[in-house]
């Protein structure tokens, strides 16, 4: 399998999906349709780690999508959810874009932290703002796409449609990213900042617009998770645990294809029902377990299954 | 012939040290010029100041009669001033083929100069491959190169930002004493084709002679004297603080 081939593929995959949805029960949609947007949450992720920073604190911008969603139907009664994706992809790019300015001059653990403080203080604004209802938060409901009506049986293959359909333009425009001059140029920042300036590039700027993307697929994801579980609340947007299960799953994944994001996703969601399921009460811990394994065994994440396979034939 | 690069009144301390003393200094379109003198004598510091890394304490540089002093290293090198390492400063991770490439589209879409060479930017990177020698490491991780090599692609990634002022600080260090000259031959005909204004920073004598116009002769952040390579060389203050040691090596080693 060459990467060439990728788009390719993720086109037959989202043809597929769209297929079996058809037919799959509830719970697997709503299944599917978790991996689908936290995979766009992470793919922004991976976009990050090849610049060579890592954000612990991405929960920020898959809150912002996903209260720019709720308050959409919840004080507009606009239920639509074309609409709140776009909102949610708007309000989290004009944040990143503020904050990137700040941001962007920061690496490594300053980065990080500095990153999840800004979450921190969206969760803790949120907490104490009784009319966006505090730690409770507040229901929603998707009633329309573009302005077409959707039946309530209808509602959950919509969204996990339209979650594939978006999976798979940005999986695919990803693709065609890292493969262009911007795409190499956030390996070489890792690699060498020095040299990027020196060569007449500014590394800022690179890294803002990375900054930017990542923030607008979060934003992304947060809406499509909005709707999709029909609730937003502070604690599973933007608290810390959020913003670690991103990275966690971006470790478990590995950045070696845009396709991984979502197999991570998918994966992560797998072991997290089996563990509260079979093990209520240390369920952290075979996540933990599983993590430990893939550090040990895969240390280029899952993903890196494939390249072994391939080297072995 | 024109001058290229002006340096005035140049100075440059760092606290009580100072690594640059009214240093003066105009250099010509397509002249070939080295810069010598022990550690620490300010060689550095005076690429570095060209090139926008350090800002001058006091003084001004003075590009095509423009003044970009304090200007950032990405501005100056867009302006068609380039320059190489003493170590190495590549994309480690990335193969020599993708560290070009690299190279190649940022100074594509920056560089001013020399623009409009029609060839897109995969021709060129092929051209830099074949001329710098490279063709037998396209693939390989730049992390892994043996150290001459990768001497050989950071001049390569210099060129690849199309300077019209190139400089080498210390091109041949690190580099064994029988590839010293075939380095250098291969960099200056790789450069000879360029028009290229280069300066570069030695310690190997044989080297600065044979392959400059003119030498910068460098002493605690002073020029002690700027000349044609024969002058400089015999220069009484230059013999004794620049080769002076290297000299009395010789003599030692021809007693025993």
């Amino acid at each position: 399998m060459k990467l060439r081939d990728t788009p390719l593929l993720l086109i037959v995959a989202l043809v597929v999906l769209l297929a079996i949805g058809l037919i799959l029960p509830q719970w697997a949609l709503s299944f599917v349709s978790v991996a689908l947007y936290l995979g766009i949450v992470v793919l922004g992720m991976a976009l990050m780690m090849r610049t060579g920073l890592v954000s612990f604190g991405q929960g920020l911008y898959y809150c912002l999508g996903a209260y720019a969603a709720g308050t959409l139907d919840h004080f507009f009664k606009l239920s639509d959810l074309l609409l709140m994706v776009v909102a949610g992809a708007l309000v989290a790019g004009v944040v990143a874009v503020i904050l990137g300015f700040l941001l962007s001059k920061y690496r490594d653990i300053f980065f990080a932290m500095l990153s999840l403080a800004f979450s921190m203080i969206l969760y803790g604004l949120l907490v104490k703002s009784s009319e966006l209802g505090s730690t409770d938060g507040f229901g929603l409901s998707v009633k329309t796409f573009a302005g077409i009506a959707i039946s309530a049986s209808a509602v959950r293959y919509t969204i996990y449609a339209f979650s594939a359909v978006l999976a798979t333009l940005f999986a695919i425009g990803m693709h065609r990213y890292f493969n262009s001059h911007l795409g190499r140029l956030a390996g070489a920042i890792r690699d060498n900042e020095l040299r990027v300036e020196y060569m007449g590039a500014s590394v800022r700027r690179v890294i803002h617009l990375n900054y930017v993307i990542s923030a607008v697929l979060a934003g992304v994801g947060g809406a499509l998770m909005a709707g999709a579980i029909g609730h937003v609340d502070p604690e599973t947007t933007a608290n810390w645990t959020t913003s670690g299960e991103f990275v966690f799953i971006a470790i478990l994944a590995g950045t070696g294809s845009v396709a991984a994001p979502f197999l991570g996703a998918g994966i992560f969601e797998a072991v997290r029902t089996f563990a509260l399921q079979y093990f209520p009460n240390t369920w952290q811990m075979t996540l933990g377990i599983t993590m430990l394994l893939v550090i040990m065994f895969l240390p280029g994440g899952l993903w890196s299954v494939f390249g072994l396979r391939r080297r072995s034939t | 012939m024109a001058v290229v690069l002006e340096a005035r009144n140049l100075n440059k301390s760092f606290g009580a040290v100072t690594a640059a003393s009214n240093i003066n200094a105009s250099i010509e379109q397509d002249s070939v010029v080295g810069l010598i003198g022990s550690n620490g004598a300010g060689k550095t510091t005076f690429i570095n100041m060209v090139t926008g890394y350090l800002t001058p304490t006091s003084g001004q540089v003075l590009y095509e009669g423009r003044d970009i002093t304090g200007l950032q290293p990405r501005a100056v090198t867009r302006l068609g001033i380039s320059r190489s390492f003493q170590i190495p400063q590549l994309f480690n991770t990335l193969s020599v083929h993708d560290n070009l490439l690299v190279g190649v589209g940022i100074a594509s879409r920056s560089v001013k100069t020399a623009a409009g060479t029609g060839s897109n930017e995969h021709t060129q990177v092929e051209q830099l491959i074949e001329r710098f020698n490279l063709a037998g490491y396209r693939t390989q991780t730049a992390g892994l190169l043996p150290e001459g090599v990768r001497k050989l692609l950071d001049i390569a990634m210099a060129v690849a930002a199309r300077p019209r002022l190139l400089l080498l600080d210390e091109p041949t260090s690190g580099v064994s004493a029988d590839e010293k000259f075939r380095l250098m031959d291969m960099v200056m005909s790789a450069l000879k084709t360029e028009g290229v204004t280069v300066l570069f920073v030695e310690h190997d004598m044989d080297i600065v002679s044979r392959y400059t116009h003119r030498i910068l002769a460098f002493y605690e952040g002073r020029i002690i004297a700027d000349g044609d390579p024969l002058t400089v060389l015999a220069d009484a203050e230059v013999r004794r603080y620049v080769i002076g040691e290297q000299l009395h090596k010789e003599a030692s080693s021809a007693a025993h």
